[in-house]
């Protein structure tokens, strides 16, 4: 069944593609054509028939990185003439779809290109370092089975919504690959912002936001200078107003870290 | 003949769980960091136990094929969480909660492991709550809660339509704490392709690293799949594309028993297929169902009209027609059946006519004057109601209606979704006891992955319940009972010759998949396994269609192993070669299901022969010779699998007709 669109002719479009062997190997633009595409094709199915093709030769296919293909897991992580998940605000790259494009197109798909995000194979880029940040941080210490009863701890819904606005983030980087600094503070301040929203995020505010910023600088992440490129290419839309919170956030925590009377207790007991 | 001894406490069916946990085998603190735990997957099962591990004091390995775990296909599910909460005051219980899961998985579940599953439900809201999960609040800043099929109470917590989303973070986010204080050792991008069994015991894993090609050993105490469910074996469905059956067919042919593999779940709201190319379906959340109304045309000569040119009385909302006191949250199997009858006759909406409505005019009205009352709005224009109608529903169901505008270019504000059923989930997996020990001793299978708690059918919002539950709450206190009685220290070396067995096996497997260099690509031969799965043991199976079905697979198997074209090398990454190691696991693992279907001679849940029918066209379930699990030994390559049989002994529920009318 074939949706009703505004354009149902199909389009055939010219692919310029990054194509590098490995991490160590130098990588050069590679052209494809790709002809005759339902424009109700994802971007990614496009690929996919393209790869088929490819392969069928025997020739290597395009690396990229997929999964949900639904725009939730943050796997897919192209750029597209130059924009991190391509044209259209809001969305990602599996949500692109070729009616996007008209006949005739070129096309340049290129992988992230930032430091810390090291390129593995051709459209596939190492995003670790996200995980380096959240493991350093990002998270309410809680064992399992200790927690209290849920609606022990009230939380107003307007902050429970502004926490969801920030927690949406895929990890996808496109903050990072839209950033000329290459820049990880939306990341960072999304995690910083849904967590430090929360009553229960509490206890570990200033730790949190010390060592999580401590992280991203250390992995070679550079800094914000308020160009808003980020949420302008975030999947999520999330607001560039939480890395104003987690600036604020961060200050006062070093200094709270700064002057806090510290505890000579040292354990142990009968 | 493998020995299944479900190992199913003694008492009364509420005090089981209480008192299995005070007689099982404990491991001491200071022996707990002796033992190592191999954990593949890091979904909901897998990051909630692994990180449940590590703070018992266990030394964790954590497996994943992602390149983060993050990124695990938990992350989808939209609607929601079930947890007997009763917050709403409206009659709910542990014992309803189980209850509802067992009619709702028509009487093929374990009453045992059902109601485990209903008295931790309410732990895992706690845990996730703390853990910072942004879960929907009311005013007071209380939990709110929604419907789901298949129950007459509100006990669905969530998120927006992102709960998988924000418990996988939870879940992720523990995890990432033990990852950063050294207690859980992450490995990304290593695919699990073998179970090393030492002695009759599975003792170690051998992976594959995808960025490398180079092959690993890790050995193990015990090792624990949370790998997920295998419905990408139908090519379509709303899986990631990534999600495969790797990890548990190679413990199926290292012993473990595989259970009803043929209880596969069909979701009756997706998005219909639009071409050839198609890679994905998407699921459209069933909390659509609290507003939206299902209905296609009365007649026939009206399927190919505009949906606003059908007048009311000219449509049929079959649902709410056929099953009045559940209505348009009739359980997914019945649904989908019921969608699927109505297109059969041929009133099916859509270019195929292979789709229905999903309606929320009603809704938009609705909300739209109760918005406009608690205003204080009077004399209001219809425009302006149905403004405040959209908004309402935007709010709640806002990023389903932007999914379904980016794939079908229509707004679902302005006229219906079309919608159809597609694979989802599945019931089936790897067999386990009480303790989610499989018959391999030492091999723990959770979440999706094995088969123990949803029967033939899994009602909506129990998939995230299941998996947190396993993950957090059940592995963590049975593990011990296992490693209690392995000598600390006793780990076999990863040199052993087993472990050299299995790795060779994987390299032989590889090495032949190379050396085919065939016409066609592996994608081709997944379309192919699909077609052929969907329509032999897809919505409706017969005895026919499952035996051709059978020598179709089989076909297609030669075919495979003489005709894929794997290009590039092994020793770096290779994308093609990580799909057909994985599309050649799905074509044996579609013989088994079809195998399964054809023994199973009674239509129950998701499983409906045509043969086994009431009149109505409802599942006709014989208790008599099929109230069992099926449990499927591997008997050598291409020899026909034994089946095993668990009786399922129903203590405190009578297994009757399943109505939702």
């Amino acid at each position: 069944m074939v949706a009703h669109t505004t354009s149902t002719k199909n389009l055939s479009v010219t692919l310029r593609v990054w194509r590098q062997p490995a991490a160590d190997q130098p990588g050069r633009f590679v052209e494809y054509a790709a002809r005759d595409l339902n424009p109700n094709m994802s971007f990614l199915e496009m690929l996919d028939v393209v790869n088929d093709a490819l392969e069928a030769k025997g020739e290597d296919p395009i690396a990229f990185a997929h999964d949900c293909r639904e725009g939730i897991c943050g796997t897919c992580s192209l750029v597209i003439n130059g924009k991190p998940h391509g044209p259209h605000k809001g969305i990602a790259s599996c949500q692109t779809y070729m009616r996007s494009f008209a006949d005739g197109d070129v096309i340049v798909v290129e992988p992230y290109r930032a430091k810390p995000f090291p390129v593995i194979k051709d459209l596939i880029s190492d995003r670790s370092a996200f995980d380096a940040i959240q493991q350093a941080g990002g998270f309410i210490t809680v064992r399992s089975g200790s927690a209290c009863d849920a609606n022990a701890i009230p939380v107003p819904k307007d902050e429970a919504d502004l926490a969801m606005d920030a927690a949406q983030c895929i990890g996808c980087g496109a903050c990072v690959a839209a950033c000329k600094n290459a820049s990880a503070m939306l990341f960072v301040s999304a995690k910083v912002g849904h967590l430090g929203l929360l009553p229960q995020g509490q206890a570990e505010r200033d730790s949190r936001v010390l060592a999580m910023v401590s992280k991203m600088d250390e992995l070679g992440f550079g800094n914000c200078t308020n160009q808003y490129e980020c949420s302008a290419a975030c999947p999520k839309l999330i607001s560039h107003d939480f890395i104003a919170r987690m600036n604020r956030d961060y200050i006062s925590a070093s200094f709270r870290q700064a002057f806090k009377p510290k505890s000579n207790a040292s354990g142990g007991g009968a | 003949m493998a020995i299944l001894d479900s190992k199913i406490p003694s008492g009364p069916l509420a005090d089981k769980w209480r008192k299995h946990k005070i007689d099982i085998k404990l491991v001491n603190p200071a022996n707990k960091r002796k033992y190592h735990v191999v954990v593949v997957g890091a979904g909901l099962a897998g990051a909630s136990a692994a990180a449940s591990l590590a703070d018992l004091g266990y030394q964790v390995t954590c497996i994943v094929f992602h390149d983060s775990p993050r990124r695990a296909h938990s992350i989808a599910a939209q609607g929601g969480i079930n947890a007997a909460k009763n917050y709403q005051n409206d009659g709910d219980s542990v014992y309803r909660l189980f209850y509802d899961t067992i009619k709702g998985g028509d009487y093929r579940a374990r009453e045992a492991n059902v109601h485990r599953l209903a008295e931790v439900s309410v732990n895992i809201i706690d845990q996730c709550a703390a853990l910072g999960v942004p879960f929907a609040r009311e005013y007071g800043g209380l939990l709110a809660n929604r419907s789901f099929g298949g129950a007459q109470v509100s006990r669905t917590f969530y998120a927006r339509g992102q709960t998988g989303q924000q418990l996988l973070l939870g879940a992720y986010s523990s995890l990432s704490r033990c990852v950063g204080q050294g207690t859980v050792k992450l490995v990304t991008q290593h695919e699990m392709s073998d179970l090393v069994v030492v002695d009759g015991q599975a003792k170690g894993v051998i992976t594959r690293d995808l960025v490398t090609g180079k092959l690993h050993r890790f050995a193990a105490d015990a090792v624990i799949l949370g790998t997920g469910g295998y419905g990408n074996v139908f090519n379509l469905s709303t899986y990631a594309r990534g999600s495969n059956v790797t990890a548990s067919w190679r413990a199926y042919k290292r012993g473990a028993c595989f259970a009803n593999p043929c209880f596969t779940q069909i979701h009756p709201t997706c998005i219909p297929v639009s071409g050839d190319y198609q890679s994905k379906l998407t699921l459209m959340s069933e909390s659509l169902r609290n507003d939206g109304r299902i209905w296609v045309p009365k007649n026939k000569a009206d399927v190919k009209k505009a949906p606003a040119d059908i007048p009311e009385a000219d449509r049929d909302y079959f649902l709410e027609r056929i099953y009045p006191s559940f209505g348009n949250l009739a359980p997914r199997d019945v649904a989908s059946r019921a969608a699927k009858r109505m297109c059969d006759e041929g009133r099916g909406v859509g270019e195929t006519g292979l789709g229905v409505y999903l309606d929320f005019a009603e809704a938009i009205q609705r909300y739209g004057k109760q918005a406009a009352a608690r205003a204080n709005l009077h004399d209001v224009s219809a425009a302006k109601i149905l403004e405040l109608g959209e908004a309402a529903v935007a709010e709640r169901y806002g990023n389903l209606f932007d999914i379904y505008k980016e794939i079908t270019d229509e707004s679902a504000y302005k006229q219906p979704m079309r919608i159809y059923p597609a694979v989802h989930y599945t019931m089936g997996g790897l067999w386990v006891d009480y303790n989610l020990m499989s018959n391999v001793p030492g091999l723990f299978v959770l979440g999706e992955a094995n088969f123990s708690d949803h029967g033939a059918n899994r009602l909506g919002a129990s998939a995230l319940m299941q998996g947190l539950a396993d993950g957090f709450f059940v592995v963590p206190y049975t593990i011990g009972d296992y490693l209690a009685s392995q000598k600390p220290g006793s780990r076999p070396s990863a040199d052993r010759a087993e472990f050299a067995a299995a790795e060779a096996n994987v390299d032989g497997l590889v090495k032949k998949l190379m050396a085919i260099k065939g016409k066609e690509p592996v994608a081709y031969y997944h379309k192919k396994l699909g077609k052929i799965m969907w329509n032999q043991c897809g919505m409706a199976r017969t005895k026919e269609g499952l035996t051709q079905g059978i020598a179709e697979i089989q076909a297609l198997k030669k075919e495979f192993w003489s005709n894929v074209n794997v290009p590039g090398s092994a020793e770096n990454m290779n994308q093609a070669l990580e799909k057909a190691l994985r599309v050649a696991d799905f074509i044996e693992l579609g013989e088994l299901m079809c195998r399964d279907a054809l023994t199973r001679e009674e239509s129950c849940g998701g499983h409906f022969r045509e043969e086994y029918q009431h009149p109505d066209g409802e599942c006709l379930r014989d208790d008599v010779n099929f109230a069992h699990v099926a449990a499927w030994e591997f008997q050598g390559e291409d020899q026909v699998p034994l089946r095993n049989i668990e009786p399922l002994n129903y203590e405190t529920v009578k297994m009757s007709v399943r109505s939702y009318k």
